[in-house]
């Protein structure tokens, strides 16, 4: 079968309405879960179902599309994702966030700061910040409504008890203008401060059928207690190939001896630092070396 | 079938509803922005901006209010041609369309639930003009103040007290159009 049989951007019209009034109540309602009639997508749940229907439903031919799975363009569901959309809407697409106008991703905000005029789509597997501490959702729906969100700060509470901190590494609860509670995705917590952006930023929930939103310059505050306030924390190195001190970094097993390194989560950003120049410990030659 | 009926639609939907959804997505995330929208063109009194939302946003799923003034025969057979929302009165409607008096009055919207304050209408109305100046508008979306030209003040602060319950508001005048979500608080300067 060809690209031409199927509908711009993959979805049919009707269902593109449907989740564009679920987008468009949801802006209107910042962190409130809009259930919509997700659609069978042609991959399976868990890999960006929702971010793929709330993606379907904004691109226009005009867009520039990035696709990033836990910061990077080049994992599989990330080269799958852009592929798709560069077949069934023709969309142009980079790895550079800043010439992106539309960015999909799994579990990370770029480290470059997002602009009016951006669209970041999350993929959601559980949309339901309370989920795990109530699983009735004709319950966590009365939570909602009745902005009883006392369970989350026992929640929080108990890590702290258990652990003498919260331990709450990803997923950190937040809050959203002041009223509902919201699950940002399992990204890590570091990136919570980014939430507030000048961005649109939209949530799909593909499996659990939930569409949210954060409109840009939306005030959102991660949970915390007055003795124990949120901290957005980070692997305590420089990047190994780009030397940044202050982006998120995966940790990377290099050998059977326990010798490990720590890179950026985000290979756009690493990858603009290298070029501009900047060069971490194992860098290049070095980095040749030491796998040698 | 008069030719204005069955004209006025976009020639070519996917793309052009696209489009027309970026400029509503925004113009709602961003109130006080006013955009400019084209493609579409359902009999007068409908606006081009209207016209362009309804073709976007409306279909067999979605009851729509024609208010007063906006309720005829000409309006009625293109929404029944290019759209095919069943026409509802203001109780039952997620749509609504007509001039800003003419809409009400406005407690008689569905304003969501507790549970599910999503349920609720979405007005478009139509005005005369539409400029960024008037009224200060502050809250999510707006980085520090917007100005808008809105037909009156207390309607919008009223809705605003009901958060998170409460109506949203496309705002369409000619080919322009801007957008008030329920949570933009209004003042009068």
């Amino acid at each position: 079968m060809t690209e031409t049989a199927y509908n711009f951007a993959y979805l049919d019209e009707q269902t593109k309405r449907m989740i564009r009034r679920a987008i468009l109540k949801g802006v209107a309602i910042p962190g409130y879960q809009v259930p919509f009639a997700s659609r069978e997508m042609p991959m399976p749940y868990g890999w960006g179902t929702g971010g793929v229907q709330v993606t379907a439903a904004c691109l226009t031919p005009a867009d520039t599309l990035k696709v990033i799975d836990q910061g990077a363009d080049d994992t599989t569901n990330a080269v799958s994702i852009r592929k798709f959309f560069q077949r069934t809407a023709q969309v142009a697409v980079t790895e550079h966030t800043a010439e992106a106008s539309v960015i999909q991703t799994r579990h990370r905000i770029p480290e470059a700061p997002l602009t009016e005029g951006q669209i970041l789509v999350y993929q959601v597997p559980i949309p339901e910040p309370l989920r795990f501490l109530e699983p009735r959702e004709t319950e966590t729906r009365k939570m909602h409504a009745l902005e009883e969100y006392g369970l989350m700060h026992v929640k929080l509470y108990e890590d702290i008890a258990h652990n003498g901190e919260i331990s709450t590494a990803y997923a950190y609860p937040v809050k959203v203008e002041g009223r509902y509670v919201m699950d940002p995705s399992p990204i890590p917590k570091f990136d919570n401060p980014r939430l507030e952006s000048a961005a649109i930023q939209l949530f799909g929930a593909g499996r659990e059928q939930r569409i949210y939103a954060i409109p840009p310059y939306t005030q959102v505050v991660s949970l915390d207690f007055e003795d124990y306030p949120f901290e957005a924390s980070k692997a305590d190195h420089p990047c190994d190939l780009c030397g940044c001190g202050t982006s998120y970094l995966d940790e990377v097993i290099v050998d059977d001896d326990g010798g490990r390194m720590f890179v950026c989560s985000d290979t756009d950003f690493c990858a603009t630092r290298r070029a501009e120049g900047h060069r971490g410990r194992l860098a290049g030659e070095d980095l040749a070396e030491e796998l040698a | 079938m008069r030719d204005d009926v069955l004209s006025g639609g976009f020639a070519e939907a996917p793309v052009e509803a696209a489009r027309a959804f970026r400029v509503a997505l925004e113009a709602m995330a961003r109130p006080g922005t006013i955009h400019t929208v084209s493609g579409a063109a359902a009999p007068a009194p409908v606006s081009v901006a209207a016209s362009v939302l309804l073709l976007t946003l409306c279909d067999r799923e979605t009851p729509l209010y024609l208010a007063p003034g906006h309720d005829g025969a000409a309006v009625r057979d293109w929404v029944a041609f290019h759209i095919g929302a069943p026409l509802a009165g203001p109780g039952e409607a997620m749509f609504a369309l007509g001039g800003w008096d003419a809409l009400k009055p406005l407690d008689a919207y569905r304003i969501g639930t507790p549970d599910y304050p999503d349920r609720s209408v979405t007005l478009i109305a139509e005005l005369p003009d539409l400029e960024a100046a008037g009224a200060r508008l502050t809250g999510p979306g707006i980085r520090e103040a917007a100005f808008l030209s809105l037909p009156e003040i207390d309607a919008f602060r009223a809705n605003r007290a009901l958060f998170p319950l409460g109506w949203d508001c496309f705002l369409a005048a000619g080919d322009r159009i801007a957008a008030l979500p329920r949570t933009t608080i209004v003042e009068a300067l």
